[in-house]
């Protein structure tokens, strides 16, 4: 169990979200997509130009830039 | 109202098949049009069924009703303000956890609730076990399996809401948000019943739970009211973000305890999707692909569409030669031929372009790619100001600004829209290409194709450029978060695309066909008048006013000749060589027209570089400027946009004129 933030898992990293930093509009967003604490994430590729990263969180694909992954802390599951 | 008449409205995340479920119940009977005072497109359409007027209102796709878009808060201010009869979530099978979430939020809007659980048959293919009973009495209302695209369980979602409307007695499930945040949900929902007025129109629980959740649409909603002061007292005393993250938090308990019941073994992986992910969207490979994806969308736009545009074209220039020959007197016979039939023909050459690119984009959209597309380029664009989403549009751009500019459609945010229909007209379309031929084929002949391709990169950084310094002005600020689902793929439909297509060419037809012909015959008469001169001569109306605005384009190298071709440039852009042609009293003889440029003692090649210059980034042409306004629904934006170009034009033109002049 490490904890980091989004941006610095590898693909195929599964992950438990800790904390969402993000402020307003943005949190609000994430919460919306499924990002809050206790959810499940995992990496699956950054896109071929290495921004943005596609994680799965509840069963779907979702994508996102890594200045917007910053700001969820997450710890590595086994 | 009639005890026949039902208002349904529609609603559910992106992607789960609600506009192919729209059509199915609404076939040809549909109304589109834009929401009030946004430009949000608001469908309607109206089904008769077992002796009932079923109206079916197709709300915005979204994830939730937190207010975080401009669809968000149209698709609730819907509910809560309209009050429909019933409200159909539209629940994909296969992402039933993800897609409840909004099913929690429409609860509370204390609406009479329908869920139609649509792709089951994808969700069971894979191995997924639906519990559909359980699912109702978990949620507290009806739901109804659904194959939109196979028109399958339509009539039993029909019953189901005829059978809803009809139930005297509503009682809709409440989500607990424990005790703490119940209190104060009591508490304030105490303070807002002393408003009897707001009292009546919204469920108070409802506003409470807004209220807490930092919802600032609501805050203006109660502003007017004798009990705002209260309001903002109580907020003010509290730390809103950590109730926003324990209310969603909530939202989340409650949907992880209800979901296993509803359905088992239903965290299966997409598995088809993610491989083909893999070559897709591969380190490697997914550029490539999405290149020759993109070209392929292209070529098909205007290459294959260009036969059909001739024709198009033929035919009108064909009324236009009928209309010359048998109308008499002459003035009226210029009137129909130029100005109304060459204005309208003008409105429906575009139309192959915009209805294969509509045909294209419904295609790509419906089969997952265009996500894939915008998450594959959004790093390039981001670095210029804008998103992935903005890349389609400025590549159609070098077809025809009009569509491209139509395709900005699919960039939720708005500032990012913006700043994409701002910098399109700068890319240079076909229309512009015969200038720079005649041109550049004429003064630089043997370096013509090196002039044409820096003319094209000119157009290209001026567009990144106007993207950066717009963020930092008007448009201040970064792209909007990236926050984008990739949805599983599916195989688009034909049915669908072709609907969509439809349904967006005809609309460019009604609303900028009107502006687009306006232009034409305004620009008609200033050719025309005043009475009895030749049309488009220095004697009528656009000859004077070239004359009239020479001094200001003399810093550029241009006379009064190229001055009125420009003018006649804002109508369409190959129609300035047209006129200069008649300018030099060639007619359309090319030949003829490149030794008189030749001849001419004004012209030389550095007033030839300037013109191309000036050419490719002032206003693009009357149809742009008519399709600007229809999708940013302002006129002020319409008009910066004309404005700003000119601008740019005006002074880059004179750079590379007074430049070149002390470089000789």
């Amino acid at each position: 169990m490490v904890e980091c933030t989004l941006n610095d898992l590898r693909p195929g990293i599964k992950a438990r979200i800790i904390k969402v930093l993000a402020k307003g509009t943005v949190r609000r967003k994430l919460m919306d997509m499924g990002m809050v604490p206790g959810s499940e994430i995992e990496v699956v590729r950054t896109a071929p130009l290495g921004d943005p990263i596609e994680f799965r969180i509840k069963g779907y694909s979702l994508s996102m830039r890594k200045q917007e992954a910053v700001n969820i802390v997450v710890e590595t599951i086994a | 109202m009639a005890d026949n008449r039902i208002r349904v409205a529609l609603t559910g995340n992106p992607n789960v098949g609600k506009t192919t479920l729209f059509n199915v119940i609404t076939g040809s009977r549909q109304h589109v049009g834009n929401w009030p005072g946004v430009t949000v497109e608001k469908k309607s359409g109206l089904k008769i069924y077992k002796g009932y007027e079923i109206e079916v209102i197709d709300l915005p796709g979204t994830y939730s009703l937190t207010a975080y878009s401009l669809d968000e808060v149209v698709a609730r201010d819907f509910i809560v303000d309209e009050k429909p009869d019933v409200v159909v979530q539209i629940v994909d099978a296969t992402n039933i956890e993800r897609n409840l979430y909004l099913t929690t939020q429409l609860m509370e809007l204390g609406s009479k609730m329908i869920i139609a659980l649509n792709m089951y048959d994808l969700a069971e293919e894979r191995g997924d076990k639906l519990h559909v009973e359980k699912m109702e009495k978990i949620l507290a209302m009806p739901v109804v399996r659904t194959i939109a695209s196979d028109n399958v369980g339509i009539s039993e979602l029909l019953d189901t809401v005829i059978a809803e409307k009809q139930k005297e007695n509503h009682h809709a499930r409440e989500i607990g948000y424990g005790d703490e945040i119940e209190s104060r949900i009591i508490e304030v929902e105490k303070v807002l019943s002393q408003d009897k007025e707001l009292a009546s129109r919204y469920p108070l629980r409802w506003l409470a739970v807004r209220l807490l959740d930092g919802d600032e649409n609501i805050l203006r909603k109660i502003a007017g009211s004798g009990i705002a002061q209260e309001i903002k007292s109580i907020l003010s005393s509290l730390d809103i973000e950590v109730y926003e993250a324990l209310m969603a938090d909530k939202r989340y308990e409650i949907i992880s305890a209800m979901f296993p019941q509803m359905c088992e073994r239903c965290m299966t992986r997409m598995t088809t999707s993610d491989m083909i992910d893999r070559v897709m969207t591969n380190k490697y490979l997914g550029i490539p692909i999405f290149l020759a994806l993109m070209w392929g969308a292209f070529e098909l736009t205007f290459s294959f569409a260009n036969p059909f545009m001739t024709i198009i074209e033929m035919i009108f220039i064909w009324l236009g030669e009928m209309a010359a020959v048998h109308i008499h007197p002459d003035w009226l016979a210029s009137l129909v031929g130029e100005g109304i039939i060459g204005g309208v023909g003008s409105v429906f050459s575009f139309i192959p372009n915009i209805f294969i690119l509509f045909f294209l984009l419904s295609m790509l959209e419906d089969s997952g790619y265009l996500a894939r597309a915008a998450f594959i380029v959004d790093r390039v664009m981001y670095k210029i100001g804008l998103q992935g989403k903005s890349f389609i549009p400025m590549l159609l751009g070098f077809g025809c600004n009009v569509p491209a500019i139509m395709a900005t459609r699919s960039i939720e945010d708005r500032m990012d829209r913006m700043a994409t229909i701002m910098v399109v007209p700068f890319i240079s379309c076909g229309a512009r290409l015969p200038i720079y031929i005649l041109f550049a084929g004429t003064f630089f002949s043997k370096n013509a194709g090196t002039v044409i391709f820096c003319i094209y990169l000119l157009g290209i950084l001026v567009a990144v450029a106007s993207a950066k310094l717009l963020r930092t002005t008007t448009l201040k600020g970064h792209p909007a978060p990236f926050i984008l689902e990739l949805p599983p793929y599916r195989v688009p439909t034909l049915k669908n695309s072709i609907r969509h297509m439809w349904d967006n060419g005809s609309m460019y037809i009604r609303k900028a066909g009107t502006i687009i012909l306006g232009g034409s015959v305004v620009i008609w008469l200033l050719a025309a008048l005043p009475w009895g001169v030749e049309y488009g001569s220095e004697v009528s109306f656009i000859g004077i006013i070239g004359h009239a605005i020479q001094p200001l384009l003399g810093p550029l190298g241009f006379d009064w000749k190229i001055s009125v071709s420009l003018l006649f440039g804002f109508v369409a852009k190959e129609i300035v060589v047209a006129s200069l042609g008649v300018l030099y009293g060639v007619g359309d003889d090319h030949f003829a027209l490149t030794d008189s440029l030749l001849a001419d003692p004004n012209m030389y090649s550095i007033t030839a570089l300037s013109l191309m210059v000036f050419s490719l980034l002032y206003m693009p042409c009357v149809a742009v400027v008519g399709i600007i306004k229809k999708e940013t629904g302002s006129w002020k934006w319409t008009a910066f946009s004309v404005a700003y170009g000119l601008v740019v034009a005006w002074l880059l033109a004179f750079v590379v004129f007074q430049g070149g002049k002390l470089l000789y």
